[in-house]
């Protein structure tokens, strides 16, 4: 009854206003990209959430696995001297 | 709510959990009780997910049909500015069906396919979009209690366990609120208005009353997938605390308005600190779920033809679009 197949999913990211980034909304079907991007301005901004459109293919998109997220992130956890909050200063030195 | 349909057995039972892997079920419902989300590509029972696509389908489904009542009065709202306002009304829900198919999509379920089970009849949307628009106050008395009712069901589903349902859901509620005040300020100009407008606004709340409290689903003792869902985070209040509270709400406000609801045994109860409701019809709820509501087959139909009649132009741009990538390609 329906098309035999969809149009192709488009990943929509959308820059609310200057100065912020681009922040992903959500998906839609369209047959190109300016379609992907007329149909991401009718249904993610209606109320003028937004300033500027990005539309990616979704089978453009390389993700991470989240099942293998703890071998991923594991060498970040064991090195908190990057955080300034590990060095211990005397109170008596200033603006460090 | 919009997702009544629940109860009905399609595939898979939901005990089919018992054959998956016990530890990682057990993970699994330790990040639900921690309130962690659970993402696409994250691990999930195949109940959790199942659950999950027939409920957001139905509910996209529903946005989607639930503009046919409404786009009934489009061409005939009473000035330019209730026009503009039904038809950005309208547009809204066409969005809502938008963002939720899209949600459903990351449980691996595709577009076509969901459009598919609507078309064809398989899928289920709320019983209240099968009830007919007979005059304008009908539009504000969807939007006054169709709309609340939608609210007081989806604001808890803001914080559901699955991230892009409850993504999805906020932007909604973002939207409703405009839907459900223009609803009711179309009620109270009418019921402001000439005794004949009165009427209008009472009528159309002696038809929408009763299916609005439908819309909540079946009582708690007959709702088959309550348990499973709370305990997933799915859902976080049952049918019948939701309706109560839609009540308890909605009963002060038809009172500012000079209408009567009707329900000879509604009263306030002081004690219980509540209004107490008559018995609702569910053989009525049954039939028209079952698809002899008044417009089952009307809307059916409708979205059938507006389906059929798009056809040139999903095809047009299919083929511009081939044939703008091959000359880039070339």
């Amino acid at each position: 009854m329906s098309d035999t197949r969809d149009w192709p999913l488009y990943e929509i990211f959308i820059r609310a206003r200057g100065g912020l980034d681009h922040k992903h909304v959500g998906s839609v079907h369209a047959a190109d990209a300016t379609m992907a991007i007329e149909h991401a301005r009718d249904v993610y901004t209606r109320r003028m959430e937004g300033i500027s459109i990005w539309a990616v293919r979704a089978t453009d998109i390389t993700a991470s696995d989240p099942a293998e997220s703890d071998a991923l992130f594991e060498p970040a956890r064991d090195k908190i001297y990057r955080h300034p909050t590990f060095y211990d200063i005397p109170k008596e030195v200033e603006t460090l | 709510m919009y997702t009544q349909g629940l109860n009905e057995q399609t595939g898979r039972p939901v005990a089919a959990e018992a054959t998956e892997d016990e530890a990682r079920l057990r993970a699994f419902q330790a990040r639900i009780d921690a309130e962690e989300k659970i993402e696409p590509k994250d691990w999930m029972p195949d109940a959790y997910r199942q659950t999950l696509i027939r409920q957001i389908s139905q509910h996209a489904h529903s946005e989607i049909v639930g503009m046919l009542p409404e786009g009934n009065w489009i061409t005939r709202a009473p000035s330019l500015m209730r026009k503009s306002i039904l038809i950005a009304k309208v547009q809204d829900e066409g969005g809502h069906g938008a963002y939720l198919y899209s949600a459903a999509e990351t449980l691996g379920v595709s577009r076509a396919e969901l459009i598919d089970q609507l078309l064809s009849g398989r899928a289920k949307y709320s019983s209240i979009f099968n009830y007919p628009t007979l005059s304008w106050a009908d539009v504000g008395a969807i939007g006054w209690l169709v709309d609340g009712a939608a609210i007081m069901n989806q604001i808890p589903l803001c914080r559901c366990s699955y991230g892009p349902y409850a993504r999805a859901m906020i932007r909604i509620c973002k939207e409703e609120s405009f839907h459900q005040r223009q609803g009711y300020d179309i009620m109270l100009k009418l019921a402001r208005g000439t005794a004949a407008q009165r009427r209008m606004a009472q009528d159309a709340l002696d038809r929408w009353w009763w299916p609005s409290l439908m819309m909540f689903g079946p009582p708690d003792a007959a709702s088959m997938h309550t348990a499973h869902s709370v305990r997933w985070k799915i859902k976080r209040f049952t049918n019948d605390e939701l309706r109560q509270k839609f009540v308890d709400f909605t009963v002060p406000q038809a009172k500012f308005l000079g209408l009567n609801v009707p329900d000879p045994a509604l009263r306030w109860d002081a004690e219980a600190g509540m209004h107490r409701y008559g018995e609702i019809d569910w053989t009525e709820f049954n039939q028209v779920l079952k698809g002899h509501g008044p417009c089952n087959r009307e809307r059916l139909a409708e979205r059938r033809a507006a389906h059929e009649d798009g056809r040139w132009v999903r095809e047009a741009a299919a083929a511009h679009a081939a044939k703008h990538g091959a000359r880039a390609a070339a």
